[in-house]
């Protein structure tokens, strides 16, 4: 390979020899590079228009802010904080409600969703609960958690944990669901007996699923936490938007809007990491 | 010893039509311990059904099944069971799924260990123990099963369709390692297979099954598995015997076949 060529597979244009002889590209999907040069442009292009568009005074600052205003915030927010907390506790507020209320939903929806998935008396009992709840936006408790606990930490952990509840269950269900019976019946002509067999064979074996219904509930609380802390919090990055938007500086707004970005992202980089870490034979089998 | 006797074993069940399916009928047969026997059949004729029962996964209408004279209820670690594909635990490398039987039983560690080695090296996989099982071919595949069926030393080994996933060389060469495991071991073996060629070359005795109801239709004992074991299976897979009876079998069951089509095409089947 020429210098030229290895810089693009780097870049992510990459085509390998046998792409580039192929004659029909469009529809085969394992012919679409990354394009990694293509997202650093993108990102590029957007950052240039915005520094453009505020500095030519093309777009009112109250609407949207110059960078430059955003970069001075964050400077600013980091060392002085904001609303009696600093840029880092109210980063943290937000974070750890999730991580209480994920963590809660798994610890309750996996065990759920594996009796679900091997009882029937379990999945008859539960399967009406679990159906109705499941579409419901968590948001739509908002009103009912702040009559029961206020708007504390526990009413924002109680959301976050009614929003992963429903998905680790059927997560967890469909893991169940997916053990091949010959893997059942080898495990037990081996020897294995039941517990053995729910710990060996069936709760690894959904693991897929489960770390699939994660990834999936942790964008969800990630979402829901912001949201949950407009309606009522004292601390957080959704009370930050919400406080500031009152005075109309849409700067401190647009800067927990990027760290809302830039932290969701961040949360599903190192889920999938961690994915590809602990279940290396998904998609293999 | 350890002789499997299955006695007068029929299996009736209805269909969510109600209608009343003889999946087997009146089946009665014995193997000493360490006798192969093979069985072929055309679809539905009940083969896969025989097998859960033995292994204890069905119970059936009426009839029994024991070894060694005990009448057995359910499935055991004294019949193990090697399946097409798909039934090896991907989470465990090579090593952990051929321990996986005496792990459960709370086997001593260095006894696994010891186990395990024989047997990678028994089966030709020393060099892969710590591999991850989705990075073997199938063949591998079908190598470390056998192995994890051993490691729990049972006294039958019943195989369905082992080698029905592989590719002709492949499956010609697990044949002579069944050969020479089955040698090795002593152990009881029930294969069943869709290859005529397999069920003739591997089986010291062979049943013909019959669909509607399901029954052993002819017995055979056959020769070409204690050859097998010294001379070359492709000069025995051609000599005038192993053809002869090869067609032979081959005719029945395309009668079969051609009977149950014609019974379903005249619409008085089922």
């Amino acid at each position: 390979m020429t210098f030229l060529q290895t810089l693009k597979m780097k870049a992510g244009f990459g085509t390998d020899g046998l792409t580039k002889r192929k004659t029909v590209t469009f529809g085969d999907t394992s012919a679409v590079a990354d394009g990694r040069m293509w997202s650093i442009l993108s990102v590029f292009v957007l950052s240039v228009a915005w520094y453009m568009g505020s500095a030519l005074e093309l777009v009112n600052p109250i609407f949207w802010p110059a960078p430059s205003a955003v970069w001075e915030q964050f400077t600013y927010i980091s060392q002085e904080g904001y609303r009696n907390f600093s840029l880092w506790e109210h980063i943290w507020a937000s974070l750890y409600r999730i991580l209480v209320g994920f963590a809660l939903g798994c610890l309750i929806g996996i065990p759920l969703g594996f009796a679900m998935g091997l009882s029937q008396l379990m999945r008859g009992w539960f399967d009406p609960i679990v159906e109705f709840f499941r579409p419901i936006p968590p948001l739509a408790f908002i009103p009912l958690v702040i009559i029961w606990s206020g708007i504390g930490e526990r009413s924002k952990i109680l959301l976050l944990f009614f929003a992963a509840l429903w998905i680790m269950v059927i997560a967890a269900r469909a893991g169940v669901g997916s053990v091949k019976l010959s893997k059942i019946h080898a495990a037990y002509s081996l020897g294995a007996t039941r517990k053995q067999i729910l710990y060996y064979v069936i709760l690894p074996n959904s693991l897929p699923e489960i770390f699939t219904g994660m990834r999936v509930a942790m964008g969800i609380c990630w979402g829901t936490v912001v949201a949950a802390e407009l309606v009522a919090a004292e601390s957080g990055v959704g009370f930050m938007i919400m406080a500031a938007s009152k005075f109309l500086a849409t700067d401190i707004v647009v800067l927990g809007v990027i760290i809302v970005g830039l932290i969701g992202y961040a949360i599903d980089i190192l889920m999938r990491k961690l994915e590809a870490k602990l279940i290396p034979w998904k998609g293999k089998a | 010893m350890s002789d499997l006797v299955v006695n007068d074993v029929s299996m009736v069940f209805e269909t969510p039509t109600g209608e009343q399916v003889h999946a087997l009928h009146d089946v009665s047969f014995s193997l000493k311990q360490g006798e192969l026997l093979s069985i072929l059949g055309p679809s539905g004729c009940g083969k896969s059904t025989l097998l859960n029962i033995i292994a204890g996964f069905l119970a059936p209408t009426k009839g029994t099944v024991s070894l060694a004279s005990t009448e057995l209820h359910g499935p055991g670690s004294d019949r193990g069971m090697v399946f097409q594909q798909g039934a090896l635990f991907e989470w465990m490398t090579v090593a952990e799924n051929i321990a996986f039987g005496p792990q459960m039983k709370g086997t001593p560690k260095a006894e696994i260990d010891a186990t395990v080695n024989h047997l990678l090296e028994t089966v030709g996989l020393q060099d892969f123990g710590d591999k991850p099982i989705y990075e073997l071919s199938g063949g591998m595949q079908q190598r470390v099963a056998l192995a994890r069926c051993l490691a729990n030393d049972p006294d039958v080994i019943l195989m369905d369709e082992p080698l029905g996933a592989l590719d002709a060389l492949t499956r010609e060469k697990m044949q002579s390692l069944v050969l020479k495991l089955w040698k090795e071991t002593g152990k009881t073996i029930i294969l069943i297979t869709h290859s005529v060629e397999e069920a003739l070359f591997l089986g010291e005795k062979l049943f013909v099954m019959a669909p509607r109801p399901g029954r052993i239709k002819k017995q055979y004992s056959l020769p070409f598995a204690d050859a097998g074991l010294t001379q070359n299976p492709r000069e025995i897979k051609a000599s005038p015997d192993f053809i002869k009876t090869r067609e032979e079998i081959l005719s029945m069951i395309w009668e079969m076949e051609e009977e149950i089509m014609g019974l379903a095409a005249t619409g008085t089947g089922g």
